[in-house]
C-alpha cells in the first residue's frame, strides 16, 4: 500500500462522526459546539472538569502499580452519541445475551440440557475452574444468577457490532457513566438543551429495584439490600460506596455481616439486623471462608450455608462465572438458539479453535493477519498479535501453536471504531469501545446508556483505564 | 446505623479534636517555656509528654526532650498515634471509609486538612514556625466541626460524631490542666506568686480561653477561679461540665430514638449529677491532681460503655 500509516487509520476505521466528508445525523449539533469552542475554553473546561472529579473523589487506583491511589481517570469531555434507533436493535440484542447467559447459568447448574444436546462441550463446563461445585442443583430466587452482566462491544462499521467478552460476576465502572454525565451536564448545559438526551440517572433506582426483586421466599415485607465491598483499600470502593448511596442502603463489610440461625444478620448501633439481599462486590473465593478460601478475611463464615437454605441472596450469585468464561464465550450464540429458539442480534468475534483440524489450517494460513491467543492467557500475555509482528516472530508463534493446538484460539484483528477526541493539537479520532450494564431481576432492564471507553493514544487499540485509557459520557438520542 | 459507620464517625471526631489537643499542648509548652529558668524546675517540656501520658514513647525514641523534638513528636512523628500528623491522616481515612455518612463540605475539610498536611510536610523544619503549625492544626479542626454543624443531617450519626468530640474534649481539658500539676509539683511553694499566675494564664491562653476567663471573671488570675471556669462553668465551652452535658444530651438523643436506654446513659447522668454537685472547695480539698485523675478514669470508663454498647457491634 502506498499511502503512510496515518492514512490508513483514516480510510480503515469506521468513524462514528464523519461518513465520507460528512457529518453523521446523531453528531450534527456537536459539530458546531465543538468549532465554537476556542483551545483556552477548552483548556479551562478541562480543568473544571478534572477538579470536580477530584472534589467528587472519583479516583481509580491500580492494583500493583504504585503510585497515587488517589489517581484520575482521565475524562474527555467529547461525546460519544448513538441514535435511538442504533440503541434500540443494541438493546435488544444485549437483553437477549443476558437472557440466555442466565438461561445457561440455571442450566449447567442442575440437568445440564446443553451439554445432554451436545451443544456445548462438557469438559468445558464441569472442568472448567469457574463451575462451582458447591452450589450445584441450587434454582436462586426468579432463577437469575447473574444480575448486572456488563457487555463489552466494539462497533466496526455503521451496523457491525461484536462482543469481546462477558462479565457475568462483578462487572465494574457504572459509577463513570452516571458521574460522567452529571459533569457534562454541569458544564455544558446548553448541549442537554439542543440535544434531545435520554437519561440514565435511574440507574441505581433500577438496580435496587432488581436487588430487592430477587429477595428470598423467606423474606417478608420490605427486604434489607446490602453492598458488600472488600474494603476501602480496594480499588474500586469508590463506586461501592457511591452505588450504596444513591440506592440508600447499607456499605458493609465481612465483619459487619455474621450467620446465626438460618439468616445473615448484620451489626447496627440498634443490634442485629436481618439482611436478606447480598449485592456482593468480592470474588466467589473470598464470600465463605468455610465454603471456599479458608484464608479469606473479606467474607462472612457460614454464609454459603444460609444461601443453599434460602436464607439469603447473593448477587450475582456464587458460581456465574462459568458463564463469562473465554471458551465459554464462543457457545454463547448456540445458547441463544437453544434456550430462547432466537438467531443472536449481537455477534461474537469470529473465534478460530486451533484444536480443530480446519480452524487450525485456517489459522496457520493466515497468522499475519489475526490476533491468536491462549484459551486462559489473560492480560495480554502469550498472545500474538499477527499485523504488528514481525516475520520472526509470527515463525516462532507458530511452532509453539502446532506444539498444542488445543490451547489455543485466534479472533480477526478488530478495527475498533473512532469517536473524535479532545487531544492536544485539537480534535482527532480515538478508538473506543462500549460497556453497557444490563439489569436481571424479574423484569430485564437497561438505561439508555453506557460507558464508553477510549484509547487515548494515538493509533492504540487499548481501552483499558490501566494502560492510558479514558473515559466519555455516551448519549442516546431520543427518537 | 451499621455499627462499624458509628465507630468510624466517633473516631473521625476523637482524632479530630486529639489533634488539636496536641497543637494546645505545643502551644502551652512553648510559652511556658519562654519564662526565665528557674533552677530546680523539672523540664517544662517534660512536663507537657508526663501530661500527655506518652513520656515512655518519646523517651525511648528522641532522648532528651528539647523543644525541636517535643514538635517532631507532637506534631509530625507518624509513629506517634497522638502527633497530629497521624490524628488527621487517621481521620481522613475513616472520613472516606464513611464517605456516605458525611456531606460533602465534611468531607472537604478532612481532605483539605489532609491534602495541606501532605504539603507541610514536604517544606523543610526550619520554615516551619511552631506558632504556625498550631494554629493551622486549629483552624482546620474548626473547619471541620464547623461544616459538622452547619452542613450535617442532626440524625444518629451526628450524635456519635459529637459522642466523639465531648468524650476526648473531657479527657483532653483535664489533661492540659494536668500539666500544670507536673510543671508545679516539686516546689510548692511557688504556689500563689507570680510565676503561678502567669502559668495559669497560658493555660488560659492555650485555650483559647484567656479573654473569656476576664470577661466572666475580672480582676485577679486565681487557681481557684481557673479551677471553675475549666471544670464547673457551662459557659466554659471546653469545660468539663460543658463536656458531660453535652456527651448526656447526645447520649440520651440515642436513647430516645432507638427507644432504648443502657448503661451508658446512666452512667453519663452520674457524672453530670455528680459535677453539679461540687464546689471548687471541693476539688482543692481532694487535690486538683487527685480530682482530674479520677475524672480522666471516669471517663475512659464512660468510653468504652460507649464501645461495647453502641460501636463493637456485639449487642444483642
Amino acid at each position: 500500500m502506498a499511502v503512510g500509516p496515518g492514512a490508513v487509520a483514516v480510510t480503515q476505521y469506521f468513524n462514528e462522526m464523519y461518513q465520507g466528508g460528512k457529518v453523521r445525523p446523531p453528531y450534527a449539533r456537536l459539530e458546531d459546539w465543538m468549532k465554537a469552542m476556542p483551545a483556552e475554553l477548552r483548556t479551562l473546561k478541562q480543568a473544571e472538569a478534572e477538579d470536580l472529579f477530584r472534589r467528587i473523589g472519583i479516583t481509580f487506583a491500580v492494583y500493583g502499580e504504585g503510585g497515587d491511589p488517589d489517581r484520575l481517570i482521565p475524562f474527555d469531555m467529547f461525546p460519544r452519541v448513538f441514535t435511538g434507533a442504533e440503541w434500540a436493535r443494541l438493546e435488544k440484542g444485549i437483553k437477549q445475551r443476558a437472557r440466555a447467559l442466565n438461561a445457561f447459568l440455571v442450566d449447567v447448574y442442575q440437568r445440564g440440557e446443553i451439554v445432554r444436546a451436545g451443544r456445548v462441550p462438557s469438559r468445558l463446563v464441569y472442568q472448567n475452574e469457574a463451575y462451582e461445585k458447591a452450589v450445584a442443583g441450587i434454582r436462586p430466587p426468579k432463577g437469575v444468577y447473574s444480575h448486572i452482566v456488563g457487555i463489552d462491544i466494539v462497533r466496526t462499521g455503521p451496523d457491525e457490532f461484536f462482543v469481546l467478552e462477558d462479565n457475568c460476576r462483578t462487572p465494574s465502572g457504572v459509577s463513570y457513566m452516571l458521574e460522567n454525565r452529571e459533569i457534562m451536564m454541569r458544564m455544558f448545559p446548553d448541549l442537554f438543551r439542543e440535544n434531545r438526551i435520554e437519561p440514565v440517572e435511574k440507574y441505581p433506582e433500577i438496580l435496587r429495584r432488581t436487588l430487592a426483586s430477587v429477595a428470598p421466599e423467606k423474606c417478608s415485607g420490605e427486604p434489607v439490600v446490602v453492598l458488600l465491598t472488600p474494603g476501602h483499600f480496594n480499588s474500586a470502593y469508590y463506586e461501592h460506596s457511591f452505588l450504596a448511596d444513591l440506592m440508600g442502603i447499607e456499605l458493609v463489610e465481612g465483619q459487619d455481616l455474621f450467620v446465626e440461625g438460618e439468616f445473615v444478620w448484620m451489626r447496627t448501633t440498634e443490634g442485629p439486623k436481618k439482611v436478606d439481599v447480598i449485592y456482593r462486590r468480592i470474588d466467589d473465593a473470598f464470600i465463605d471462608p468455610l465454603c471456599f478460601r479458608p484464608d479469606s478475611m473479606l467474607g462472612v463464615p457460614g454464609l454459603m450455608d444460609v444461601y443453599r437454605s434460602g436464607g439469603v441472596t447473593i448477587c450475582s450469585a456464587p458460581g456465574a462465572g462459568v458463564a463469562d468464561d473465554k471458551a465459554v464465550y464462543t457457545f454463547v450464540p448456540e445458547m441463544i438458539r437453544f434456550y430462547l429458539g432466537e438467531e443472536p442480534i449481537l455477534q461474537n468475534v469470529p473465534t478460530w479453535q486451533c484444536g480443530k483440524a480446519d480452524d487450525l489450517r485456517y489459522v496457520l494460513d493466515n497468522l499475519s493477519e489475526l490476533v491468536v491467543k491462549e484459551v486462559h492467557g489473560s492480560g495480554g500475555y502469550g498472545m500474538l498479535v499477527g499485523p504488528k509482528s514481525t516475520k520472526d516472530e509470527v515463525a516462532a508463534f507458530r511452532g509453539k501453536i502446532l506444539a498444542d493446538p488445543g490451547n489455543y484460539i485466534a479472533q480477526p484483528t478488530l478495527s475498533l471504531s473512532t469517536t473524535p477526541t479532545f487531544v492536544a493539537e485539537g480534535v482527532a479520532p480515538r478508538h473506543v469501545d462500549l460497556r453497557p450494564y444490563c439489569l436481571v431481576g424479574e423484569r430485564i432492564e437497561l438505561v439508555p446508556g453506557a460507558l464508553t471507553r477510549v484509547a487515548l493514544k494515538e493509533g492504540s487499540l487499548v481501552v483499558n483505564s490501566s494502560q492510558g485509557g479514558g473515559v466519555k459520557d455516551t448519549w442516546v438520542l431520543a427518537e | 446505623m451499621l455499627s462499624r459507620t458509628a465507630d468510624n464517625l466517633y473516631w473521625i471526631a476523637r482524632y479530630m479534636e486529639r489533634a488539636e489537643t496536641a497543637a494546645r499542648l505545643l502551644e502551652v509548652g512553648s510559652r511556658i517555656a519562654l519564662l526565665p529558668s528557674a533552677a530546680g524546675y523539672r523540664n517544662e517540656w517534660d512536663s507537657l509528654l508526663q501530661a500527655s501520658g506518652n513520656a515512655d514513647a518519646f523517651g525511648r525514641k528522641y532522648g532528651d526532650p528539647v523543644q525541636r523534638n517535643i514538635e517532631s513528636f507532637l506534631f509530625f512523628d507518624h509513629d506517634n498515634p497522638s502527633s497530629v500528623a497521624s490524628c488527621i491522616t487517621t481521620a481522613r481515612e475513616n472520613g472516606r471509609i464513611v464517605r456516605t455518612a458525611l456531606t460533602a463540605q465534611v468531607w472537604d475539610a478532612l481532605n483539605t486538612a489532609f491534602q495541606e498536611l501532605r504539603q507541610l510536610e514536604r517544606k523543610p523544619r526550619s520554615e516551619l514556625e511552631l506558632s504556625r503549625l498550631t494554629e493551622w492544626t486549629m483552624r482546620h479542626a474548626a473547619m471541620v466541626r464547623g461544616a459538622i454543624e452547619a452542613t450535617l443531617l442532626r440524625n444518629d450519626g451526628w450524635d456519635f460524631l459529637n459522642l466523639g468530640y465531648g468524650l476526648e474534649r473531657a479527657d483532653n481539658t483535664a489533661r492540659l490542666m494536668d500539666v500544670k500539676y507536673y510543671v508545679l509539683l516539686p516546689r510548692v511553694e511557688f504556689v500563689g506568686s507570680g510565676l503561678d499566675n502567669y502559668q495559669w494564664t497560658t493555660l488560659l491562653r492555650a485555650m483559647s480561653a484567656h479573654r473569656a476567663f476576664h470577661w466572666a471573671y475580672g480582676g485577679e488570675v486565681t487557681a481557684a477561679k481557673i479551677a471553675h471556669f475549666l471544670i464547673l462553668n457551662t459557659q466554659c465551652p471546653r469545660s468539663l461540665i460543658t463536656c458531660v452535658e453535652g456527651i448526656s444530651t447526645h447520649l440520651d438523643r440515642l436513647s430516645k430514638a432507638y427507644g432504648a436506654t443502657t448503661d451508658a446513659q446512666a452512667q453519663a447522668r452520674a457524672m453530670l449529677l455528680a459535677l453539679r454537685e461540687t464546689k471548687v472547695d471541693d476539688i482543692f480539698d481532694e487535690g486538683l491532681h487527685d480530682f482530674l485523675s479520677r475524672f480522666i478514669r471516669e471517663t475512659a470508663a464512660l468510653g468504652s460503655v460507649v464501645h461495647d454498647t453502641y460501636l463493637s457491634g456485639d449487642m444483642r
